[in-house]
């Protein structure tokens, strides 16, 4: 079991993904006790990334179902692709072909199948990300809960398709909503925080190591002073990582060389006005200069 | 069942042990289920007995259910563990530390101060039963509520009556509204499932069209009431209205204010009466004081916004709008909720005096920014809610 952690610590690092230890048990005890992870967490933690990361560690293929408000069956699970149907019925009537019943009409070479039918039908077992599942309605999210403990899916006109192969099933929430205890019960349940600032070092390290270890320390240093502020939209990693990228393309080497800089690049990590508003030029020039 | 118990086989120990930790999981409101259980056992099967953070990590993954269940588990973990086996106490210090709770504290040293603070269900569970004292004065104050006359109504017979209509409006309100989604036949978009399968029937033509329309959905509604001395006279009676809009409409919520913001959606869907005024008795102390609505509605956007409020709600305030804040802050915080609602309703009781002008410097502020601004002196003038929220 040890080696298996090992194996994967060393997979996940290699995917330039830093996993505290308690996320990697989580990761391990979902597939080995093939339950689905719930990853919950502020926006920009890191959570769908997590996903890819866990496609890329098991080599599977990922699939990604991206929830919002609104979103049902057709779109999730499976549709049938009615211009084909249609054309099919019309070449027939034109050409006089015979035998074209309306099972053949419903066979799967007329089903298009959505991220969930695609998951579990897929040969080698997948990976399935479902994003943002607080965005969809609560119905959906009690029809996921059916799929996710049968892994069957019934089509009025097919019949149940039974799983081919069980993927490895990651959500994610922000919490928009409350999700149903139901499906709480049915999950493993990760919370991933903001980074502190070693794992945060880490992480635009390994992202891009082009920045030097100075710099970066400055970045998260300046960053995580930022956390602490009264703010409306807490920047999270991948601001850290978007305004990292916005001051090398700067060529910054520090971040007290041009404070200046520092304010006119802080749109990458405030994204509201109200936010923009709450931190003039001196409060960022002394956050700066506490951070280098 | 014993833990230290020496003649047990290693693993048998093992799972005696975590059979008892399950079961004290559970009686801390975990979710720890049967499957759970038998899912630990695996687990540590796996991991072994050595390792005891990575049991601690696993065991949380699988027990926990929620962030506020992620907070606490730690805690709960050594708590059972150091009991048991006093000798192993280097388990609670490795993988013991929880990031989370730092970055909470943090949170709350930069934000309000503790007279704001919104207090936790665990909070509350700790008053009630540490504090007897406490209990019985919050028990006379729901009392004294009880008691207070709705303006003119004076007898209990006449009250309950009140009560009674207050709960029939809310849900009549709903029934209009999900009538109305019915005789809604015209349809928007084409079905094509349906289309297709008609014109099977005209050898492929479309020729009958089907047709699929959007729901309707019932509108979440968001009760803030200002329970402050001077709307006591209300207070009872929209806390009762607000009991038959949580009954009536699924996903509604409450929640209280005076100089902070209490969340009394849970409590008020308490179907028994009995339990209903325990728990109302716990969370209304400090009520019948004065009024700080820029403060709780800073908390409820702190606090609450992001889970209770969405494209499909309907935030109604009832407050007098007497008001100690800055009419500034007042807007601010309204703004902040308009933007996350499709409705801001507010209610002033004082609207139906006869001689009343809003005039406080609050309403100025805050008249601007609410869609409808209606009298809410008495049950007529709440029935007229009905169309504000039929048309939404």
């Amino acid at each position: 079991m040890q080696a298996a952690l090992d194996h994967m610590r060393q997979r996940v690092a290699d995917a330039g993904y830093i996993a505290d230890s308690a996320l990697l048990t989580s990761l391990w005890l979902m597939s080995e006790l093939n339950r689905p992870l719930l990853l919950e967490g502020d926006a920009g933690v890191g959570k769908t990334e997590v996903g890819k990361i866990l496609a890329e560690v098991f080599e599977r293929s990922l699939i990604r179902l991206q929830c919002y408000e609104g979103l049902d069956v057709n779109t999730a699970v499976y549709e049938w692709n009615y211009q084909r149907q249609l054309l099919a019925i019309r070449r027939q009537e034109i050409l006089h072909e015979e035998g074209l019943s309306e099972e053949q009409l419903f066979s799967e070479t007329y089903l298009m199948k959505r991220p969930l039918l695609q998951s579990i039908s897929a040969a080698q077992p997948s990976v399935l990300l479902i994003d943002e599942i607080d965005r969809a309605d609560e119905e959906f999210e009690a029809y996921l809960l059916e799929v996710l403990s049968d892994f069957q899916i019934s089509i009025p006109e097919l019949g149940t398709i039974e799983a081919n192969s069980i993927p490895l099933v990651i959500l994610t929430s922000n919490g928009t909503r409350e999700l149903s205890d139901a499906l709480r019960r049915r999950c493993l349940y990760h919370y991933i925080d903001y980074p502190d600032y070693d794992k945060e070092l880490r992480i635009v390290l390994a992202r891009l190591p082009e920045v030097g270890a100075n710099l970066a320390a400055q970045i998260v240093a300046f960053v995580q002073k930022l956390r602490q502020q009264d703010l409306r939209k807490v920047p999270g990693v991948a601001e850290t990582l978007d305004w990292t990228g916005a001051l090398l393309r700067l060529d910054m080497k520090s971040l007290g060389d041009n404070p200046d800089a520092v304010v006119a690049t802080l749109g990458c990590l405030l994204k509201t006005r109200e936010d923009l508003d709450a931190m003039p030029q001196e409060v960022v020039h002394r956050l700066v200069s506490k951070a280098s | 069942m014993n833990p230290g118990a020496t003649d047990l086989q290693p693993e048998r120990q093992l799972v005696a042990q975590l059979t008892g930790f399950a079961r004290y999981a559970r009686a801390q409101n975990f979710n720890v289920g049967l499957q759970e259980n038998v899912d630990s056992q695996r687990l540590a099967a796996r991991i072994g007995v050595t390792d005891k953070r990575q049991l601690r990590q696993g065991l949380k993954a699988l027990m926990c259910c929620s962030a506020s269940d992620w907070e606490r588990f730690d805690t709960m973990f050594d708590a059972y563990w150091e009991r048991d086996q006093p000798r192993q106490n280097s388990l609670a210090s490795i993988g013991g530390k929880a990031p989370r709770q730092s970055a909470l504290a943090q949170s709350r040293h930069t934000g309000s101060d503790a007279l704001f603070d919104v207090p936790d269900a665990n909070a509350l569970d700790a008053v009630g039963a540490g504090d007897g004292n406490m209990s019985h004065g919050g028990a006379s104050a729901t009392e004294s509520i009880t008691s207070r006359n709705f303006d003119q109504l004076q007898d209990a017979t006449e009250l309950r009556r009140m009560e009674e209509l207050a709960e029939r409006l809310a849900r009549r309100i709903r029934q209009r509204l999900l009538r109305r989604q019915r005789i809604d036949r015209r349809g928007e978009r084409i079905d094509m499932r349906r289309t297709a399968r008609a014109s099977l029937r005209y050898g492929g033509l479309p020729l009958s069209l089907s047709f699929r329309r959007r729901r309707r959905q019932t509108p979440k509604l968001v009760l803030l009431l200002d329970v402050s001395r001077s709307m006591s006279v209300y207070s009872y009676l929209f806390l009762r209205f607000a009991r038959g809009i949580l009954g009536a409409f699924k996903g509604a919520d409450a929640f209280a204010f005076h100089t902070r913001l209490v969340h009394i959606g849970e409590s008020m869907r308490e179907p028994s009466r009995r339990k209903l005024r325990e728990k109302m008795a716990l969370i209304s102390a400090g009520w019948d004081g004065g009024t700080r609505i820029d403060k709780s509605l800073e908390a409820f956007n702190r606090h609450y916004a992001r889970n209770v409020l969405g494209s499909r709600s309907i935030v109604i305030i009832v407050s007098d709008g007497y008001d100690t804040g800055k009419p500034e802050d007042l807007r601010l915080q309204l703004q902040r909720i308009k933007r996350r609602t499709r409705r801001l309703i507010w209610l002033n009781p004082l609207l139906g005096l006869e001689n009343y002008s809003p005039s406080t410097r609050c309403i100025m502020a805050a008249l601007p920014l609410i869609d409808i601004f209606a009298p809410a002196h008495n049950l007529a003038s709440l029935s007229e809610l009905e169309q504000h929220l039929a048309g939404v």
